[in-house]
């Protein structure tokens, strides 16, 4: 029988199917960060119980560090509890700990893949909703609560009933100046943020296809967004090539097996998926928010829609409106912002980085802006540092901070003061995410950078023509 | 949280003819700050039962002797409002096993069953009834059977059946939530993850 990719991994990894229940599902590797955890392994302790598996738990801190000063002890007394608690509870279980520091260390999405932890065909769960991201490489990924930690530390199971599955296949080119984050803004704004809600999406067509493995993350992390279990993409040459030779990929014999099956990871021909979406590469453009969901996004030359042709509720996008202080029709383009976040799980990573530069080489930082610019890892650190990129963006006037999730969710002292506009890669525009009376545009890294430049929304296109030019 | 298993339970009941009695009156929020889950059956319904001094309100069912048992009977919409899990664990704690109602909030219910307390879902009529047992008779015994889902007023006969998710219904009649279900599975488990490579 014809099945879709979703169902061979799932089912392939359902322990006992409960009549009148959920599936029990295997998990193959399990990522744990200081925050969520905690209370999850003092569940452990109550029933006296080890983790199952430490050899398949990986765990990081990332959610509440800090990003300037790591070497020196965290000032913030709960954040250094909670971190305390997590090196003590990897020490006693065996797990691998790369805290604060270590040469691994950085956000829980960025370091999987870079250490070979994702894996076509594999089952990842982390107690965080941007698990997502690892459905990049074909793998079946999503966030789960602080009970379902507890239940996989202890079984290395998680209880799920069987999403629905849709695909949406984008074929044709992009556009110049359009990035794999504005190909995802695209997809929210048109589905909304409830628009999977119940499903676990496939994307497929020429547009992923030519996508680079990173791209391919940063789609694959905004699937929550649109209220999806999760994203994948089917994996092809491009995903074993950067799987090969990574720390806890299969070596050896091991890898040519291990190839032979991820070369069946596809969607057969004639499966069947619940609901199928198509758009075209052509029709989208760098994309910017300008509400406070992610669903509320616009091409960066539209404008604002007017309350009359928005979908559903009327009221909110009139409240979420006044929290940004913006006004219906109004343009984007000219605002002016006041912070610019390079970083997190959904554009933290290194080409994030040469994006960036690409577009700031040449120019100065605009004064009135306040740039943070954090690497998704030390990896992705090292890197920017040996490929020339820090020195592009030092002599554009850019500082580089350390590792961690920063203003993704401002637990740290990243955050974006009351009132003031910052264009940020993250994945959240949520009132107060970066910080309590903060205004969030996310953005591309391109989008970032032209308005780290010119201190308000500006269409990248000028600044890649001028340098053309 | 492992609890005790649920077959057949026969008590007396504790009267709440109260609509939308919501999380918050079930635990307030400034009892939600302990790490361990302990001693919230202290402040279930704490509002309603203590004066600010820590005095019982006389007139709050809890603090009345002519009423006691395992199972308390709620208005409609019991357990509305906020997701919090301490709700029922203060349900159970205090030494309730089983709600009944006639229309419960659907996350309430859930953190009910995880937790060993047995949310019974009954008509309106039905609900009506009981209340006007006890109230006849405050020793009137109910008996719910959950493998046969079934709720009776002992003193009249009056029975009722009522509706849970299979894979629930074996997890209270075990006393196992869910991770006990999966530990239980181990062997399986275990077997399934040597065929599987890291
Ligand atoms: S960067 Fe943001 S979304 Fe990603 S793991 Fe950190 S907090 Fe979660």
């Amino acid at each position: 029988m014809s099945k879709t990719l979703f169902a061979k991994v799932w089912d392939s990894h359902v322990v006992q199917k409960i009549e009148d229940g959920p599936d029990v599902l295997f998990i193959d590797r399990h990522l744990v960060h200081e925050v969520t955890s905690p209370v999850a392994f003092l569940g452990l302790k109550n029933r006296n119980i080890k983790v199952l598996y430490p050899e398949r738990t990986f765990a990081t801190a990332d959610h509440n560090t800090p990003t300037l000063n790591q070497h020196l002890p965290v000032e913030d007394p709960l954040s250094a509890k909670q971190l305390q608690a997590l090196e003590d509870n990897a020490q006693e279980h065996n797990i691998p700990y790369w805290g604060l520091g270590h040469e691994k260390n950085g956000i829980v999405h960025v370091i999987g893949p870079e250490n070979g932890i994702t894996l076509p065909g594999a089952t990842i769960v982390c107690g965080d909703s941007h698990t997502s991201t690892h459905g990049a490489f074909g793998a079946i990924a999503f966030g789960i609560g602080t009970s379902e930690v507890e239940m996989v530390l202890s079984s290395q199971c998680i209880m799920q009933p069987k999403p629905k599955s849709m695909r949406i296949t984008i074929n044709g080119k992009l556009n110049p100046a359009v990035t794999p984050k504005d190909v995802a803004l695209y997809i929210i704004s048109r589905l909304s943020t409830s628009g999977a809600t119940g499903y676990f999406v496939e994307y497929a067509g020429e547009v992923f296809r030519n996508m680079s493995m990173e791209g391919r993350m940063t789609v694959c992390n905004l699937s929550i967004e649109m209220g999806a279990r999760g994203g994948m993409i089917a994996p092809d040459e491009k995903t074993f090539e950067y799987i090969k030779g990574r720390e806890f990929a299969p070596k050896g014999e091991a890898w040519n097996e291990t190839m032979k099956y991820w070369q069946t990871l596809k969607t057969d021909k004639g499966a069947v998926f619940d609901k199928e979406i198509e758009f075209q590469g052509e029709d989208i453009e760098p994309m910017i928010t300008y509400g406070t969901n992610p669903g509320m996004g616009v091409g960066i030359s539209n404008g604002i829609p007017s309350a009359k042709d928005v979908e559903g509720g009327v009221d909110t996008f009139k409240k979420s409106l006044a929290y940004m202080d913006f006004k219906e029709g109004e343009d984007m383009l000219g605002k002016k912002i006041d912070f610019v976040f390079l970083g997190s799980c959904t554009n933290g990573r290194i080409e994030d980085f040469r994006a960036f530069a690409s577009l700031v080489k040449g120019h100065k930082k605009a004064a009135h802006v306040t740039a943070w610019l954090v690497p998704g890892s030390h990896k992705v650190e090292e890197a920017i540092e040996e490929e020339g990129i820090l020195d592009i963006l030092q002599e554009a006037g850019f500082e580089l901070r350390e590792p961690g999730c920063s203003a993704c969710l401002a637990m740290n002292d990243d955050k974006i003061p009351a009132g003031k506009y910052a264009v940020s890669t993250s994945n959240r525009n949520f009132e107060g995410r970066q910080g309590p009376g903060a205004r969030t545009l996310l953005a591309s890294p391109l989008v970032a950078a032209a308005a780290a430049i010119t201190g308000k929304v500006t269409d990248p296109r000028e600044l890649l023509q001028t340098q053309t030019v | 949280m492992a609890y005790d298993k649920f077959n057949v339970l026969k008590s007396t009941a504790v009267p709440m003819p109260i609509e939308n009695v919501d999380t918050d009156q079930i635990i307030p929020a400034r009892f939600l700050k302990a790490t361990e889950r302990k001693g919230f059956g202290d402040n279930l319904f704490r509002d309603w039962r203590y004066n600010p001094d820590n005095t019982p309100k006389e007139h709050f069912v809890l603090n009345n002797p002519i009423y006691s048992g395992k199972i308390l009977v709620g208005g409609k919409n019991f357990g509305s409002g906020s997701s919090r899990e301490h709700a029922a664990w203060a349900v159970y704690d205090y030494g309730f096993r089983c709600v009944v109602s006639s229309f419960f909030a659907d996350i309430f219910r859930n953190n009910c069953l995880n937790v060993g307390v047995l949310p019974v879902q009954v008509s309106p009529e039905y609900l009506q009834q009981i209340f006007s047992a006890i109230e006849a008779d405050p020793n009137t015994q109910l008996e719910v059977n959950l493998p046969e889902q079934t709720i009776t007023i002992c003193s009249t006969g009056d029975q009722e059946s009522f509706a849970i998710n299979g894979y629930k219904k074996e997890n209270m009649l075990n006393g196992f939530d869910d991770i006990d279900y999966l530990l239980n599975l181990k062997e399986k488990i275990k077997g399934f993850a040597e065929n599987t490579p890291l």
